[in-house]
């Protein structure tokens, strides 16, 4: 079965060109924020290397959020971008509404600019996450709601879909509801004692996680399918059992994160039972597609292909971990040590990061040809994660032997022993953050070529 | 291909399990504290507005730049936490605290200390890969 030729923005009439824009709008604002994010990541890096680093000027608490926020709003408002960009592809019309399209966009970016804004000045209220004061999430709920009528009404009829589509619709209505679930702790009920709100908080966060994967899976499933020119493979029984054990995982395995928490025991039960296996699964579902594509279509759509390859290994990788931590007589050594952040990395930028820079090539019309500043980036950044992501998981195990010895060494002796790993680290930081930057301006001297062609 | 009805009924079914979850955890919180809130709640908040998880671990769970602040309270004691709170450190700004806001954020070391043990040292390890706390 093949798939339809992507809308060509060009042929399409006046007000269909104008709403064929801000999916663009979206991609873009993403990889402005995805810079930021990096500037941010590495003057955090600096200030473990440097103690007291722009200590009176911009001190840890703002650089976290700065960070995290950005590379968080970039995995957003790109897959967003890409759902309304391949929603539009795959169902040969436009959106329902492109106003509502518009008024998601200005709600957002708004919202993520005041949010920087709270960051800079020091202003917080939230949590770990969304750290800015809670009514700021107000708008970015709304244009979520807006997402979501939007979506509904465009797809029309939800019989015999493809996969990807529930994959989507997946994504943004778990994302609406445990981005709700995770500011239940403004009612007092639920903050009354820390063991319960942090179980609430973790409960939303690790579903959280699950959606806005779901969002990005979806959106490299599609592009699977163009690659290869068949989409059968998004219609099989396969697809759809892998589909449902992802979202199995998304409600249930939340627990993983809260293994050390005094909570209640099932929790733990069951989230160890139901385990951490997303990651397995769309590796496999990659791999099967990967092996049905042809070297010529391979060779033609060579710089999304070669991104979508990279993301296969870092599932694989990451899938070690994660099974190991979802383990918690594994977890109890693991947890607090930089091994997390070592996961969290690979997942947020070896993965989802990869994938979103594959389909955003797709949708700047850049897959056809790899230049070599693409090439240069795409090696740079894969070689500097890999150590990045090793050097943090080696300073993890250091931490996770420190803190279960007799007589652990003091916190800052700690640190100061794992400066070296620090450096590595920052370094390593630095090259990634310059590949991902290559691979972008590639990028983005082909969209001004599309653009003004 | 998979019937779309089969689909709906595994959705359905996968939906109605996670909310009836959702719902029993909500009203099966894991502490039953029927107290009003007290003064460790204006001392958690303070926590937040001041970001301090972007540094320090509560149970684990924050940040990595400090010490995971869970037991602090009866581990370093009141007087040690206190200086840090009116001084900051070589890495951590000193906020100009009221003597206010150091009660309440102390009040809240305390609430956290008294929750439970964060030491993982202190957690048996079954054969089953399960802990114990």
């Amino acid at each position: 079965m093949q798939i339809q030729e992507p809308l060509q923005y060009s042929k399409m009439d006046s007000s269909t060109s104008k709403q064929a824009v801000y999916p663009v709008y979206f991609i873009r604002f993403g990889i402005i924020l995805l810079a930021f994010g990096m500037l941010f990541g590495i003057i955090g890096g600096l200030q473990y290397v440097v103690p007291g680093y722009l200590k009176e000027i911009l001190s840890f608490e703002r650089t976290r959020p700065l960070h995290v926020s950005s590379v968080l709003f970039w995995i957003i408002l790109t897959a967003t971008g890409a759902i309304f960009t391949y929603v539009q592809e795959h169902s040969k019309r436009s959106m329902y509404s492109a106003v509502q399209v518009k008024i998601q966009f200005y709600l957002l970016g708004i919202s993520i600019l005041l949010i920087m804004a709270c960051y800079l000045a020091g202003i917080f209220g939230g949590r770990e996450y969304w750290e800015y004061p809670p009514y700021l999430s107000i708008p970015i709920v709304l244009a979520w709601i807006l997402l979501l009528i939007n979506f509904i009404r465009t797809v029309g009829s939800f019989r015999k879909q493809p996969v990807y589509i529930w994959m989507w619709l997946t994504g943004i209505v778990f994302f609406l509801f445990t981005f709700t679930e995770s500011y239940l702790w403004v009612l007092p009920y639920f903050r009354r004692h820390i063991v319960n709100d942090m179980t609430i908080q973790w409960k939303s966060y690790g579903s959280m996680v699950g959606s806005w994967n779901q969002l990005v899976y979806g959106s490299a499933a599609y592009l699977m399918c163009k690659i290869s020119g068949d989409k059968s493979t998004a219609f099989s029984k396969k697809a759809f059992a892998l589909y449902f054990i992802g979202l199995f995982n998304l409600m249930f395995n939340w627990g993983h994160h809260i293994y050390t928490l005094p909570t209640h025991t099932y929790v733990r039960q069951i989230s160890y039972a139901v385990s951490m296996t997303e990651l397995f699964l769309l590796g496999r579902i990659i791999w099967e597609w990967k092996q049905s594509l042809s070297t010529a279509l391979k060779y033609r759509h060579i710089a999304s292909y070669r991104l979508l390859f990279a993301a296969d290994i870092w599932v694989f990788l990451n899938l070690v971990l994660a099974i190991g931590m979802s383990v918690p007589a594994i977890n109890v050594y693991t947890h607090g040590t930089h091994i997390t952040v070592a996961h969290a990395m690979g997942t947020t930028i070896g993965i989802n990061t990869m994938l979103l820079l594959a389909i955003v090539s797709d949708i700047l019309k850049h897959q056809q040809q790899g230049n070599n500043m693409g090439k240069t980036g795409f090696w740079l950044a894969n070689t500097s994660l890999l150590l990045f992501w090793l050097s943090l998981i080696v300073a993890g195990i250091w931490k996770a032997h420190w803190q279960m010895s007799t007589n652990p060494p003091a916190f800052a002796s700690m640190m100061q022993q794992l400066h070296p790993f620090f450096m590595v680290f920052l370094i390593s930081g630095i090259t990634l953050a310059a590949g991902i930057l290559l691979i972008l301006f590639s990028l983005f001297k082909k969209d001004q070529h599309v653009t003004s062609n | 291909m998979l019937q779309d009805r089969a689909k709906y009924s595994i959705t359905g079914i996968l939906v109605a399990a996670f909310l009836g979850y959702s719902c029993f955890l909500y009203a099966d919180l894991p502490v039953t504290d029927k107290q009003p809130l007290h003064t460790a709640d204006k001392g958690k908040l303070l926590w937040q507005q001041y970001n301090c998880g972007a540094c320090h671990q509560v149970y684990g769970l924050g940040g990595y730049l400090g010490p995971d602040l869970t037991n602090s309270y009866s581990k370093r004691g009141p007087a040690y936490i206190r200086a840090f709170l009116q001084n900051g450190t070589n890495i951590m700004p000193n906020y100009h605290l009221s003597e206010t806001e150091i009660n309440e954020l102390m009040n809240y070391l305390r609430h956290l200390d008294a929750s439970g043990n964060a030491d993982p040292r202190t957690f048996t390890i079954q054969q089953n890969g399960f802990i114990n706390q």
